[in-house]
């Protein structure tokens, strides 16, 4: 049943704090956000960053309101600039309001050009800081921009505590003075937000924790995986965490060596994942395919960037899909979800360990840098209720592996727990899992292998999907967020709207998208990347009428609600 | 894991009823039979035993033994094997191949199994040449060896150095051995199935089809009479003195074994407590 669609958008304030490297821009976003959680908000936080290490560029965005939010504005209220050097880099990606203030020390250089026609809030943090043991800069900052917020101190402080705490007494005590000095300067009354309703209960996390805390939720114990942005931080939090829970994590040679790796702690009984980006997945493809034909469930979370080849490293993009669903060689269904907001991570992570639990194959989750990086401040993500599992229990020796059954799925007997020893093969192979090259085995492997990925009870899960109108947004994985808000906006502007966002990309839910599209009149394919990915996927199912239209555009810019809207009434 | 007690197992019973499809006079069905013999000799289930192979004639030995097996993709059966000891410890992993699958496709793994020093076993039957695909030089093939047709000149590539490389690469347990001696090879896999460790054996294995005159062999492998070394810089004398026949333990040394770490146990609940507010 489709949900209501919610009215209006929310309220909203959207911030940016910009410096150069090591100028403390993320941790002081970092604090705010988690301050304007402890004051009742919620929030998102996208980082910006070049490919250096330390020296280069760096930037926070944070947006937020007292409704839960899943994508960046449409341009920023405040910029907080910490120094104005390499700003330049940003200015694309910060474009700010034309009341627009900006924040800043003089003692650090002129405005640039651009930003001559902002108002300016001058403010001398770097005299204050350095009135202060160990003072810095961005702290005093941070305490101008929160009592300018509106926001308490105590607030700012419980943030110093969160983001710093583990750095010891010294610091925080430090940071907390600078804090104070920002804010005990100003009189509070640039915002006027509704008032937020704080609940102790809401989580702060980023997409890629997220997805690793579905993976955990869904059983995986195993993990293998080789280094790579934007998909490390998945694997740096899980590291510790499996082995608390009795599990592992390996650190692979590369990514031909990840994949196999969890082939082969599947093959034990342990469900596994392993997590890469575009290039990886690349690499893994042979793999996959391995899991594919020998029936051996992995989870492969490919957390994009813009692509092709290296591409941009820390950049978002949707552009994996075709890889996603097409990489594999040979006709080997397979499972490619996308999760739709960062809560929803892990909830499309968990379902998604499930799926390939349950049918014996390889799942590719599509996250990206945007879900994956960006941290937010949600209500806890719902668990997927669905019980999955593997079907372990064989009672026939010799074991014949791959038995024809209904459903498609055969039992598989773990090494060790059952005398149903077996073979697990590549080649095409009968039931028992010898190799064979007859066109009866061959056809039958390919029609079990099929069925049970395509005759499977999916349920409701397959897509979310919000009103009802003439007018229908169709998208997928991260840019859920902003073609909800946009939907938002249409359907408060008079224009109803309806939105269907796809988790489950293969198998196409033909039947189901198809009565979901009953009564569309004009119809909008929108996603990242330049050459609709999903728009072609679509057209190629025949579910799409001749009119439907793509909206599709590239990295690494965020794709924003405006952008959206404007397009969707140019065109009708 | 909780196995029913076996009777005594004969090395023939590890066997399974697929026939290899191996020509005739190969050398990996000395290799197949020595394997169950040692099986037989160490008692060991047959449940907890698992096999695991990338491509080749060589890699299609799990599906010859009636244990657990995983025949993947090519070159890539050390990371199988990694990955499968690693979730269970508590299974004897056993890794076959062939040269072009371990040394040439799958080399990179190799470097970082010897490294890594996981305790599971690596048995490659060496008979250089890739037979099958009908006959191409692999990386053991002389360079001067003219025979296929991808190569009418020879490689002219200077051959992988096995037991070198496994050395240099910080292997803990590295021996030769050769398929037309299957009771000094048993022994040799009896070896290094309970050498702690990532345990090489390098297996002289002649293809008949594509290099008969391997047949050769019989009358040029020797024991290695230095023994064998405890000492790396000993080891890679007598390696690197070798002349490539010497049949032997060449190098066994303990050394720490990569397993996952034991810590505190948590519950999802309480790691999932620290997301909050």
């Amino acid at each position: 049943m489709p949900q209501e669609l919610p009215r209006g958008s929310a309220a909203s304030l959207s911030i940016a704090i910009t410096g150069s490297g090591g100028s403390g821009a993320v941790t002081a976003g970092s604090i705010l956000l988690a301050a304007l959680g402890k004051a009742g908000f919620y929030g998102l936080m996208t980082r910006s960053a070049g490919p250096q290490i330390r020296g280069g560029e760096s930037a926070a965005m944070v947006r937020f309101s007292p409704e839960p939010l899943y994508c960046m504005g449409d341009q920023f209220d405040l910029l907080i600039a910490l120094d104005w050097r390499n700003f330049h880099r940003f200015l694309q990606e910060i474009p700010l309001g034309t009341a627009s203030p900006v924040l800043y020390d003089p003692a650090l250089g002129e405005v640039p050009e651009e930003l001559r026609l902002q108002p300016r809030l001058e403010r001398p943090w770097k005299r204050r800081a350095a009135a202060i043991a160990g003072g810095r800069l961005n702290l005093v900052a941070l305490g101008t921009a929160g009592a300018l917020l509106g926001l308490p101190c105590e607030a700012l402080e419980t943030g110093v505590q969160k983001v710093l705490g583990h750095k010891g007494e010294a610091v925080v005590d430090s940071a907390v003075a600078c804090i104070r000095a920002g804010f005990s300067a100003e009189n509070p009354n640039l915002a006027r937000l509704p008032k937020p309703r704080p609940d102790p209960n809401r989580w702060l996390l980023s997409g890629n924790e997220a997805a690793a805390l579905g993976s955990l939720r869904g059983g995986v114990r195993f993990v293998a995986a080789y280094p790579i942005t934007p998909a490390t931080e998945m694997l740096e939090w899980l590291a510790p965490k499996l082995e608390q829970l009795g599990g592992a994590l390996l650190q692979a040679e590369d990514e031909l060596a990840s994949i196999n790796m969890i082939l082969g702690g599947s093959f034990g009984g342990m469900p596994s994942l392993t997590a890469t980006s575009g290039p990886g997945l690349s690499l893994m493809m042979e793999g996959i395919g391995l899991a594919v034909a020998s029936e051996t469930p992995v989870l492969v979370a490919d957390v994009m960037r813009v692509g092709p080849s290296t591409g941009i490293p820390t950049k978002s993009e949707q552009s994996d899909l075709h890889i996603a669903l097409y990489g594999l060689h040979g006709d080997a269904p397979h499972l490619v979800l996308a999760p739709l907001d960062i809560g929803d991570c892990a909830f499309t992570f968990q379902w998604a360990v499930g799926l390939a639990e349950q049918l014996q194959t390889a799942a590719i989750v599509l996250s990206d840098q945007f879900l994956g990086q960006s941290r937010a401040i949600l209500d806890p993500p719902p668990r997927c209720e669905t019980p999955l599992t593997r079907l372990k229990q064989a009672r026939e020796r010799p074991c014949r592996r791959y038995l024809y059954t209904d459903t498609g799925v055969s039992p598989m007997p773990i090494p060790g727990e059952s005398p149903c020893r077996y073979t697990a093969d590549g080649l095409e192979h009968d039931e028992r899992g010898v190799p064979s090259s007859l066109a009866e085995d061959h056809l039958a492997q390919l029609q079990k292998r099929r069925r049970k990925i395509e005759g499977f009870a999916y349920g409701e899960a397959w897509a979310e999907i919000q009103g009802a109108g003439p007018l229908c947004l169709i998208s997928w994985g991260s840019s859920a967020g902003a073609v909800r808000e946009a939907a938002q906006r249409l359907q408060a502007a008079g224009q109803p709207t309806r939105v269907i966002l796809l988790r489950l990309l293969a198998p196409l839910r033909r039947e189901s998208l198809k009565a979901a599209l009953a009564g569309a009149e004009q119809l909008f394919v929108i996603e990242q990347n330049q050459t609709g990915q999903l728009f072609h996927y679509l057209h190629g199912a025949q579910v799409l009428p001749p009119h439907a239209r793509s909206f599709a555009r590239p990295g690494p810019l965020p794709l924003r609600p405006g952008e959206i809207v404007r397009a969707v009434r140019s065109e009708i | 894991m909780a196995t029913i007690p076996t009777p005594s197992l004969r090395a023939k019973d590890y066997k399974s009823q697929i026939p290899p499809v191996w020509c005739p006079g190969c050398g990996h069905f000395a290799v197949l039979s020595a394997l169950t013999k040692a099986f037989a000799y160490l008692k060991l289930p047959k449940d907890q035993l698992a096999l695991v192979s990338g491509i080749g004639c060589s890699s299609r030995l799990p599906a010859y033994l009636d244990t657990y097996g995983f025949h993947g993709v090519h070159g890539r059966a050390l990371a199988v094997a990694a990955g499968l000891k690693t979730a269970r410890p508590d299974l004897i992993v056993i890794a076959v191949g062939g040269d072009g699958d371990g040394f040439s496709i799958g080399g990179n793994h190799f470097l970082h199994a010897c490294r890594r020093n996981m305790d599971f076993t690596y048995i490659v039957m060496d008979n250089e040449v890739y037979g099958m695909t009908k006959g191409q030089a692999s990386p053991t093939t002389q360079p001067d060896w003219t025979r296929s047709k991808l190569t009418p000149h020879g490689t002219g590539v200077r051959r992988f150095q096995p037991p070198a490389i496994a050395l240099a690469a910080g292997a803990s347990f590295i021996a030769r051995g050769f398929s037309g001696d299957p009771t000094g090879l048993s022994k040799l896999f009896v070896e290094a199935i309970q050498h702690p460790g990532f345990a090489f054996v390098h297996v002289l294995s002649p293809c008949q089809t594509f290099r008969p005159e391997q047949r050769a062999w019989k009358q040029q492998v020797h024991p290695c009479s230095l023994g064998t070394a405890e000492d790396p810089a000993r080891a890679a004398e007598l390696i690197h003195r070798d002349d490539g026949m010497a049949l032997g333990v060449l190098y066994a040394q303990q050394l720490p074994v990569w397993q996952p770490k034991l810590t505190q146990r948590t519950s999802l609940a309480t790691i999932e407590e620290a997301f909050r507010l």
